[in-house]
C-alpha cells in the first residue's frame, strides 16, 4: 500500500498553533523537576575546584551533621555502578572514549567535575551542607589553553579505525589545489566555547520504584537512548527502566548525551531509597552538560580572475576533553557546497583538561560555516565581486563530493527571495561607505546546509471508541512543536480533524525511536506516523467488508466517526461497528517506517541562506543587527508557524554566536570565569531584530514520503557569518575570533 | 548559602542598633545583589536586617535640591517627575541599569552599595583581595577585559558597576547617612574609595551605618545631558564603559559642564579637569576630543582592556556630543 497523504488534505501546511501551546503558557505542562513524588528529597553537586590531579582527602562530616541531611555520597563511598567495571561502549557515539564515571575513584579530569552529591529532605538544606563538604587536593599540571597545545591536535580514532569516517582526511583534484589560483588568500578563524544554556535547567528525578526497577523523569532528548544507557549502566533489563521526557524546556544537543548529574541522582536514590530531584545550578550548566568546542580553523581559497573557485583547503581543530573524542562535521560543508575542481579537508581534535563538549544546534556546520561563508565573503571583496554573484559562478547542481544528484536543491530560489527581502541593491560594493549618523551601515550573507537525515522509527496507532486517534513514539519534543507536526500529518493521512488525534511522545515505553537531533524527527517519525496510519486504515478497510474491498488508501476517510470512501459516498461503515468486527477493541497497529534505497542514489540535504543587515557605531564599536531575512530549503513545510519559529529561533541563536557567546577561562585556574547569563551574554529582546522568513517549501519525496528535509539545524548554520560579512561591508573591518564584541571593532 | 537570622525592624532607629550589635550583620534592601552573593558563598551574613518597612522611599524637592529617600527604588527614582525635569541625566542613568525587572526591585541606597561584578570576586575558588584579603588579585593576571583603567591598586583591579552612580558622582551629590554615633554628610564623590591596599573595602561608610538619603543640588543641567552606555548587547549588561556628560550651553559656548565615567575605575571617576577643559570652549567635536584627551591622562590598560583606552575618549566625544545636540 502506497503511503501518501491525502491530496487535499488541509492539515499540512496549516499555520496550525502548538497542541500543547496552551499546557505551557499556562504552567500546566509538566518538566521533569516538575513531577511531585511523595518523599521526593533534593540532590546538590559539589564540584571540584582544579581541574586535574587526584582528591587527596574529602571531609563530609559537618556536612552529613548538617540538618536535614540525608546522605553524603562521594567516590568514598558510592555504591559500586556495575557497568563502571567495564570500559563503557567505547566504540558508540556521541563519542569514542570512557563517560565520565561519577564518584568512581580520586581522579580529577576537569574544574567543576561533581565530586560529591549532597542529598537532603529540602533543597535549601542540601544546598547548605553542600558548601561544608572540605576537599584537599593533590593537584597536577593541568593543560587547558587552546593555543598552546595546538600542535597536539590529533586524527579523532574513529576516523583511524575506519577509512570511509567522513572526519578522514579528503583531498578531491589537487592536494591544496588552491594554490594554482591567480587569486589567493588564506585567513584563520577562531570561536569561542558556547555553553548551553536553554531556560530550563538540566534536572533529574531519579526513582527506583524496586531495587531492580528504576524510573527517571530526565531532561534528555533521547528517551530510548537514555534507557538503554541506565540498563547496561546498573546491568538491567531494559524494560526494568523507565525514562520520561514529556515536555522539555529547550535542549539544543545539551540532552543528547548521558550526563554525570543524571548518574549521581540515581546512585542518590539508591542510597537513601527515595526518589531524588537533582537541578544544576546555572553555573554547573557551564561545566556539566557539554558546549559547542572552541575552534580554530584554517581557510585556503584561490580563484580565478573571472570568480570561478580553483580550491578550497579546509582545516579544523576542535577542541574536546582528555576522556572523550567528541567530534564534529565542521569541514565537511567545504566538500559538496562550491564547485572547486580542487577540495583539500583536515579536522582534528585536540584533547585539554575540560569537560567533554556536545553538539549544539547546527553542529559542526555552524562552526564550519562561519570559517567557509566568511572566506567566500573575503575572496568576493579580493575579486571585487557581489559575493552573492561569486557564489551564483560556483554554484553546484550536482553533489561534487559524492557525485550524484541532490535529491532536491533550491538554494538559487533562496538567493535570490532572501536578497529581495533584506534590500541587498542598497548593499554598497566598497565597505564602510554607507553611513547614517554615527552608525556605519553593512550587509551580508552566509549559506548553510545540513543533511536531510531519516532514520528507523515506529508509531503506535490506536483507534479509540470515541472515533479519535491516539498515536505513541519514543521520540521527544525539544521545543519545534513535534506533537504539532505529528498530529498535522496524521490528520492528512487519515482524512480526520486535528482535534481528533493525540500525539503522545517522552516515555521510554512508547514504540521506539530515535533521538530528537540531527533535525530529521519529522523526516523519521513523521514517516513512521504517515505509514501507522496508512496501516490503521488498511486494517479499518479489512474490517469494513466488501464495499471497501480494493479501494486506494487515500480513497479511505475516516471524518464524523465513520470509515468512508471518497469514490463512493455510499460506502460507511460506522466506528461501533467496525469494532464490533475487531471483538469490541481498539483498533491498534504498530508499523515501523524506515529510509528506502533512495539515499544511495542521491545525496540529500536541507540548504538555507541568511541575509543580514547590521549597523555598527563609528565611535564605540557597537554593533546592532537591525534585520534578518532566513531563508529555508527544507522541503514541504508542515507547518509554516512552528517551522517559522524555528528559523526565528536559529537567526537570534546565531546573532549570539556571531556578537555576543564565548565562554572565558582562567587558564591559570582551567576554569570558566563568565558561568552566569549575567557574564555569559546571549542575547536580550533588544539584540533580535525582525526576522522575516521565507520557505521554498517544495516537497522532497525522495527523503521521505511527506516530502520533509529538516530545518532545525540550517536555522543557525550560516547566521554567524552572515553578521561578520556584514560587518565587514560596513565597516572593512574583517574580524575572524566569535564572538565580535565592541573591543574588537574599535 | 549560609544560615541566618532575619529581623525586620520598623523604626530606623532599631535598624542601626540590631546592625551595631552584630558584626556580621547586613541590611537587606531589594535584595538584588546581596542574595547573589550569599548564594554563590561570597557573602556570609550571619545575621540580615531587613529595612524595607523604614519609610525611606519618598523623593522630594528640599531647600536647594531634591531628596531621594534610600529606599526609593530605581523605577520610581527614574519615571519621577521632578527627577526626570530637574535630573534627567539621573534618570538616564538608571533607564540604563539592569532589567526593568530589577529596577523594580532595587533601591538607590543598594544600587549605590552592590559590588563589584569582577569575576574573580565572585567566585570562592579563585584568589581576590576584595573577598579574602591576602588571596591575591586573580584579574591582575587573569581575565581583565572588564576591570580598571584608573585608580587601580596592585591589590584590586576592579571597577564599580552602577549606573545610576556615576550620574550621582557627575552632579555633586551628597550621601546623607545614618549610624550608632549619628548622622553625618558624605560627598558622593567620598563615598566610594579607591582599593588602595584595603579593597574589602569599598566606601567610607563605617559598621553600622545607613544610607538614608541622597540629596542632589539645584543644578543647571535641566536639558543638553546624556548618560551615553557601551555595552556588549544592546540592553541588560553592565557597561564596558559609560559617561554621564552635562552641558549648560550659552548659545553654542559651553558655560559649564559635567563630566563623570563609569566601569573606568573602583568608584564612579569624575572628571573634573576634562570638564575646565570645555567650559568656555564651542560645542564642537574638537572641542570634546581635547576634553576626552585630558579625560584620559593617567590611563593605563592591562592584558585584555587596552581597548578601554580607546572606548573611554570615543565615548565622552559621543555622549558629548548626544548631550549637545550634535549627534
Ligand atoms: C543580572 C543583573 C544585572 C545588573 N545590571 C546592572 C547594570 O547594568 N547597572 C547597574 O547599575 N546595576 C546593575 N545591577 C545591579 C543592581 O542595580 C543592584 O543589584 C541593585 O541596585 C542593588 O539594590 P538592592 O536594593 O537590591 O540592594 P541589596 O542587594 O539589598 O543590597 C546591596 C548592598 O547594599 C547594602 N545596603 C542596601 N541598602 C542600604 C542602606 N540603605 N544603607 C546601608 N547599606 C545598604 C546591603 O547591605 C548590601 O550589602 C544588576 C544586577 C543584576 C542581578
Amino acid at each position: 500500500m502506497k503511503e501518501q497523504l491525502l491530496q487535499d488534505g488541509k492539515a499540512v501546511g496549516d499555520r496550525m498553533s502548538r497542541v500543547d501551546g496552551r499546557l505551557k503558557v499556562t504552567g500546566a505542562a509538566t518538566y521533569s523537576a516538575e513531577y511531585a513524588l511523595p518523599n521526593l528529597v533534593h540532590a546538590v553537586l559539589v564540584g571540584s575546584t582544579i581541574a586535574k590531579g587526584r582528591i587527596r582527602s574529602i571531609d563530609t562530616k559537618a556536612a552529613e551533621r548538617a540538618p536535614g541531611v540525608l546522605a553524603v555520597i562521594t567516590h568514598v563511598n558510592s555504591p559500586k555502578v556495575p557497568g563502571f567495571a567495564a570500559k563503557q561502549n567505547p566504540d558508540e557515539p556521541p563519542t569514542i572514549g570512557q563517560p565520565l564515571r561519577v564518584f568512581y575513584d580520586d581522579k580529577i579530569y576537569f574544574n567543576d567535575q561533581p565530586i560529591a552529591v549532597v542529598v537532603a529532605d529540602t533543597l535549601e538544606r542540601a544546598r547548605y551542607a553542600a558548601g561544608l563538604v572540605k576537599t584537599q587536593y593533590a593537584a597536577e599540571p593541568h593543560q587547558t589553553n587552546f593555543e598552546a597545545n595546538k600542535a597536539r591536535g590529533f586524527l579523532p580514532t574513529q576516523a583511524k579505525r575506519n577509512p570511509k569516517s567522513p572526519q578522514n582526511d579528503y583531498d578531491r583534484g589537487q592536494k591544496d589545489g588552491y594554490q594554482s589560483a591567480p587569486v589567493k588568500l588564506e585567513a584563520e578563524y577562531v570561536h569561542e566555547s558556547e555553553m548551553h544554556n536553554p531556560m530550563e535547567l538540566q534536572s533529574i528525578i531519579a526513582h527506583w520504584e524496586a531495587p531492580d526497577r528504576l524510573t527517571v523523569y530526565d531532561k534528555v532528548q533521547a528517551v530510548k537512548g537514555t534507557q538503554r544507557a541506565f540498563a547496561k549502566d546498573w546491568a538491567l533489563p531494559e524494560e526494568n527502566v523507565k525514562v520520561i521526557a514529556t515536555f522539555v524546556g529547550g535542549a539544543f544537543g545539551n540532552g543528547l548525551h548521558n550526563w554525570p548529574h543524571e548518574t549521581a541522582a540515581i546512585i542518590a536514590a539508591k542510597v537513601t531509597n527515595r526518589p531524588v530531584k537533582l537541578v544544576l545550578t546555572r553555573e554547573q550548566m557551564f561545566t556539566m552538560v557539554g558546549y559547542r568546542p572552541k575552534t580554530w580553523q584554517r581557510v585556503a581559497m584561490g580563484a580565478t580572475r573571472d570568480g570561478k573557485l580553483v580550491g578550497i583547503t579546509h582545516e579544523c581543530i576542535g577542541q574536546t576533553s582528555s576522556y572523550e573524542e567528541f567530534t564534529e562535521s565542521s569541514v565537511q560543508q567545504t566538500r559538496m557546497m562550491y564547485a572547486a575542481p580542487n577540495v583539500s579537508t583536515r579536522y582534528r581534535i585536540l584533547g585539554l583538561d575540560i569537560s567533554t563538549p556536545i553538539w549544539m544546534r547546527g553542529p559542526g556546520e555552524a562552526t564550519g560555516a562561519f570559517a567557509l561563508e566568511s572566506a567566500i565573503d573575503e575572496m568576493a571583496h579580493l575579486l571585487n565581486l557581489d559575493p552573492l554573484e561569486f557564489r551564483l559562478r560556483n554554484h553546484t547542481d550536482t553533489d561534487p563530493e559524492k557525485n550524484k544528484p541532490w535529491s532536491t536543491k533550491y538554494l538559487k530560489e533562496c538567493f535570490q527571495a532572501g536578497a529581495e527581502r533584506i534590500g541587498w541593491s542598497k548593499r554598497r560594493m566598497q565597505p564602510g561607505t554607507l553611513r547614517e549618523g554615527d552608525w556605519l551601515v553593512g550587509y551580508g550573507m552566509g549559506v548553510g546546509t545540513f543533511g536531510a537525515n531519516r532514520g528507523v522509527a515506529k508509531v503506535r496507532a490506536v483507534l479509540r471508541a470515541d472515533g479519535s486517534v491516539l498515536l505513541q513514539s519514543a521520540t521527544t519534543d525539544i521545543g519545534p512543536g513535534t506533537g504539532t507536526a505529528m498530529v498535522q500529518i496524521a490528520a492528512d493521512a487519515l482524512g480526520l480533524s486535528p482535534d481528533k488525534i493525540r500525539f503522545e511522545l517522552g516515555n521510554s515505553t512508547f514504540p521506539t525511536a530515535p533521538s530528537q537531533g540531527g533535525s530529521s524527527t519529522v523526516n523519521t517519525v513523521g514517516s513512521a506516523v504517515l505509514a501507522a496510519c496508512t496501516e490503521l486504515k488498511q486494517k479499518l478497510q479489512q474490517l469494513g467488508g466488501a464495499a471497501f474491498a480494493g479501494a486506494a488508501p487515500d480513497q479511505l476517510t475516516l471524518a464524523g466517526g465513520q470509515l468512508g470512501l471518497r469514490t463512493n459516498a455510499a460506502a460507511k461503515a460506522s466506528l461501533a461497528d467496525l469494532r464490533k468486527q475487531n471483538n469490541g477493541q481498539d483498533i491498534e497497529v504498530t508499523t515501523e517506517a524506515k529510509p528506502g534505497d533512495a539515499r544511495q542514489k542521491y545525496s540529500m540535504y536541507s540548504f538555507s541562506v541568511h541575509f543580514a543587515e547590521v549597523r555598527v557605531h563609528a565611535l564605540t564599536g557597537e554593533v546592532r543587527v537591525t534585520k534578518m531575512v532566513s531563508c529555508a530549503d527544507a522541503g514541504t513545510i508542515v507547518n509554516q508557524k512552528t517551522a517559522g519559529s524555528q528559523m526565528i529561533g536559529g537567526a537570534i541563536g546565531g546573532i549570539g554566536m556571531a556578537l555576543h557567546e564565548g565562554a572565558l577561562m582562567d587558564d591559570r585556574f582551567g576554569r570558566y570565569v563568565t558561568k552566569d547569563l549575567a557574564d555569559y551574554h546571549v542575547p536580550v529582546h533588544a539584540d533580535a531584530p525582525p526576522v522575516e522568513v521565507f520557505f521554498v517549501n517544495k516537497p522532497d519525496t525522495l527523503v521521505d514520503p511527506i516530502g520533509t528535509k529538516g530545518i532545525g539545524e540550517i536555522a543557525i548554520i550560516g547566521v554567524a557569518p552572515a553578521i561578520a560579512n556584514a560587518i565587514f561591508n560596513a565597516t572593512g573591518k574583517r574580524v575572524r575570533e566569535l564572538p565580535i564584541t565592541p573591543d574588537k571593532l574599535i | 548559602m549560609n544560615q541566618f537570622q532575619y529581623v525586620r525592624p520598623t523604626k530606623q532607629k532599631a535598624a542601626i542598633e540590631a546592625l551595631a550589635r552584630d558584626a556580621n550583620a547586613q541590611f537587606i534592601a531589594g535584595g538584588t545583589n546581596l542574595l547573589d552573593l550569599m548564594k554563590r558563598g561570597v557573602m556570609q551574613p550571619q545575621k540580615l536586617v531587613d529595612i524595607n518597612r523604614l519609610p525611606l522611599n519618598k523623593i522630594e524637592r528640599m531647600d536647594g535640591g531634591i531628596r531621594i529617600g534610600a529606599l526609593a527604588l530605581n523605577s520610581a527614582v527614574a519615571e519621577d517627575q521632578l527627577v526626570q525635569q530637574q535630573l534627567p541625566l539621573l534618570a538616564q542613568a538608571l533607564n540604563a541599569g539592569a532589567s526593568a525587572q530589577l529596577r523594580n526591585m532595587a533601591t538607590v541606597g543598594g544600587n549605590m552599595l552592590q559590588r563589584t561584578r569582577c569575576h574573580y570576586f565572585y567566585d570562592t575558588a579563585l584568589p581576590c583581595n576584595k573577598r579574602e584579603p591576602g588571596s591575591g588579585c586573580g584579574a591582575l593576571e587573569g581575565i581583565n577585559r572588564m576591570h580598571a583603567i584608573f585608580g587601580f591598586s596592585d591589590k584590586c583591579i576592579a571597577v564599580h558597576p552602577s549606573d545610576m552612580s556615576v550620574a550621582l558622582a557627575a552632579l555633586d551629590a551628597t550621601v546623607l547617612v545614618s549610624g550608632p554615633k549619628g548622622e553625618r554628610r558624605i560627598a558622593f564623590l567620598d563615598f566610594h574609595r579607591l582599593p588602595g591596599d584595603t579593597p574589602q573595602k569599598d566606601t567610607n561608610l563605617e559598621q553600622g551605618e545607613l544610607v538614608v538619603a541622597v540629596e542632589v543640588p539645584e543644578n543647571a543641567f535641566p536639558k543638553n545631558v546624556h548618560y551615553l552606555k557601551v555595552r556588549e548587547r544592546a540592553s541588560y549588561a553592565f557597561a564596558l564603559v559609560s559617561v554621564a556628560a552635562a552641558l549648560q550651553l550659552d548659545g553654542n559656548t559651553i558655560k559649564a559642564a559635567r563630566l563623570a565615567m563609569g566601569g573606568v575605575a573602583h568608584k564612579p571617576w569624575r572628571l573634573t579637569e576634562a570638564e575646565a577643559a570645555l567650559v568656555g570652549k564651542p560645542a564642537t567635536e574638537e572641542t570634546f576630543r581635547q576634553a576626552a584627551a585630558v579625560a584620559m591622562q593617567g590611563a593605563k590598560a592591562f592584558k585584555h582592556n587596552a581597548y578601554k583606552l580607546k572606548l573611554a575618549p570615543n565615548s565622552i566625544v559621543q555622549a558629548l556630543k548626544n548631550a549637545a545636540g550634535l549627534a
